[in-house]
């Protein structure tokens, strides 16, 4: 049976992890590489990286980090943070990553969505979305530069519009929830879900293993969360364990280390 | 040492950085004259389309290297669209030509949720003993991406199921073996199993 698949996201800056404290048996906190290889082993089916450094080097770290996590995690891992052309996809890509996700440069120019699923094939695009709830127009609105810049899209005609330009994945994080760890807000994931046929990966709120049950409950494929497990309030392989327990096709995996391996 | 043919059909960097983490030796070959003497087993890896990638191992002459070299029972391991290419023939995009090492046609995968069938998925184990992942379980985790995939058959030795549609995970033969899934994307077992597959070709 198909899993729904746990995902810590973690943020990158300067080829550095924002949030990287709390972590036992890590050789080196801040290496996004290193941190991926922590949660692989703790049992994560996908990793999300989002790069939210701006500078010129960006690409010169970049190609560092990517291939250095590259070369240690083996499980599927997205790229994602200020992708703003179809060669900068490309190059992530080439660097190892299995996706890449787009998200203020697609509101500007949706055709991206297009060239990158023509080139890189639909299950490598993801359309990353960050929507809040307007109250006076009751309705989910799209925001971008990180959440801070409100556009007056409709969220869930974005996300329409974006499958049929072509991503192969939605990864839809509710502002309002954000840091809060109150909850996904599981209307927003009901709505995305019954929108369209690719999968949906929740964002934004986990604060209790119950939560992620909800949010897969509520249509979520995916889940993703970055503080509750950077500060190990959640393990990967309890969540899992509970989420087995309650009848979530899950990924339970017994073995962690490649017997013998080398490098 | 494992020869992996490069025929413009997908990135093979993830393929490589697995073989050399479980201690492979891996040449890319672009074309069959750069095919090393010491080669043991070819690599037939792919992402994307069936009918364009066959034509271009027809044009590069992997095609019909591919099928002497197995015709003399030289090893062959294909992975998620190499292994389709090693079956007979696919409907994707109409009807076009595959290697034919394995009988069957590829089709598109009807029944199921959603398209593409993306994620992780459990493969059962019904080929013999021992399980090749090494665990007490029939059944393993493997990271699948795909619409199309072959039926159950005579030389399926793992199965996985989507939807209310069952088809091959795995199928092998003496000489060749195919995983529809991507096992260098598939964490420790994965690693695991294409170590499997390599020794058991190589035997």
């Amino acid at each position: 049976m198909l899993t729904k698949r746990i995902i810590p996201c973690l943020d990158v800056k300067n080829g550095r992890t924002v949030k990287g404290i709390n972590f036992k048996e890590l050789k080196d906190a801040g290496d996004p590489a290193e941190m991926a290889l922590a949660y692989m082993n703790e049992g994560a089916d996908e990793i999300v990286f989002l790069d939210i450094s701006a500078s010129n080097e960006r690409r010169k770290t970049m190609s560092q980090w990517v291939e250095r996590a590259a070369e240690r995690i083996f499980i599927p891992f997205t790229v994602g943070g200020g992708i703003s052309s179809v060669e900068e996809a490309k190059f992530i890509i080439s660097l190892g990553a299995d996706k890449i996700s787009l998200n203020t440069s697609a509101v500007k120019d949706p055709n991206l969505i297009k060239e990158c699923s023509d080139l890189l094939g639909s299950q490598a695009v993801v359309l990353a979305v960050d929507a809040a709830f307007n109250q006076e127009k009751k309705r989910y609105e799209v925001f971008v530069q990180g959440g801070t810049t409100p556009t007056d899209l409709d969220a869930i005609n974005w996300i329409k519009k974006g499958v049929s330009m072509g991503c192969g994945e939605i990864l839809l994080t509710s502002i309002d929830r954000d840091g809060t760890q109150q909850g996904y807000d599981l209307r927003l994931i009901n709505e995305a879900a019954n929108a369209v046929q690719v999968p949906i990966i929740a964002s934004g709120g986990a604060g209790s293993k119950e939560d992620f049950l909800y949010a897969i409950q509520a249509g979520a494929d995916g889940v993703l969360a970055a503080s509750v497990f950077h500060y190990g309030q959640i393990n990967i392989k309890e969540l899992k364990k509970y989420l087995k327990s309650k009848g979530i096709p899950i990924r339970e995996e017994d073995l962690y280390e490649f017997p013998n391996r080398k490098g | 040492m494992i020869t992996i043919i490069d025929y413009g059909a997908g990135n093979i960097g993830n393929l490589i950085r697995a073989l050399e983490a479980i201690g492979k030796n891996t040449f890319v070959a672009q074309k069959p004259s750069d095919l090393p003497d010491k080669t043991k087993v070819l690599l037939l890896p792919g992402v994307g389309a069936f009918g364009p990638a066959s034509e271009m191992l027809q044009k590069s002459g992997w095609f019909d290297f591919i099928k002497n070299w197995e015709e003399q029972k030289k090893p062959v391991l294909g992975i998620c669209l190499g292994m389709q290419l090693l079956c007979k023939n696919s409907l994707e995009g109409g009807y076009s030509q595959g290697l034919g090492l394995f009988e069957g046609t590829i089709k598109k995968l009807t029944d199921v949720p959603k398209l593409p069938h993306i994620g992780w998925n459990s493969v059962k184990w019904i080929g013999p003993s021992p399980i090749p992942w090494g665990g007490k379980y029939e059944e393993a985790y493997f990271y699948f991406v795909h619409s199309y995939a072959l039926e159950v058959s005579r030389y399926t030795t793992g199965v996985t199921s989507y939807g209310r549609t069952s088809f091959s995970a795995i199928v092998q033969k003496k000489n060749a073996i195919g995983f529809q899934f991507h096992p260098e994307r598939s964490g420790i077992r994965g690693l695991m199993l294409l170590d499997w597959a390599i020794q058991k070709l190589e035997e």
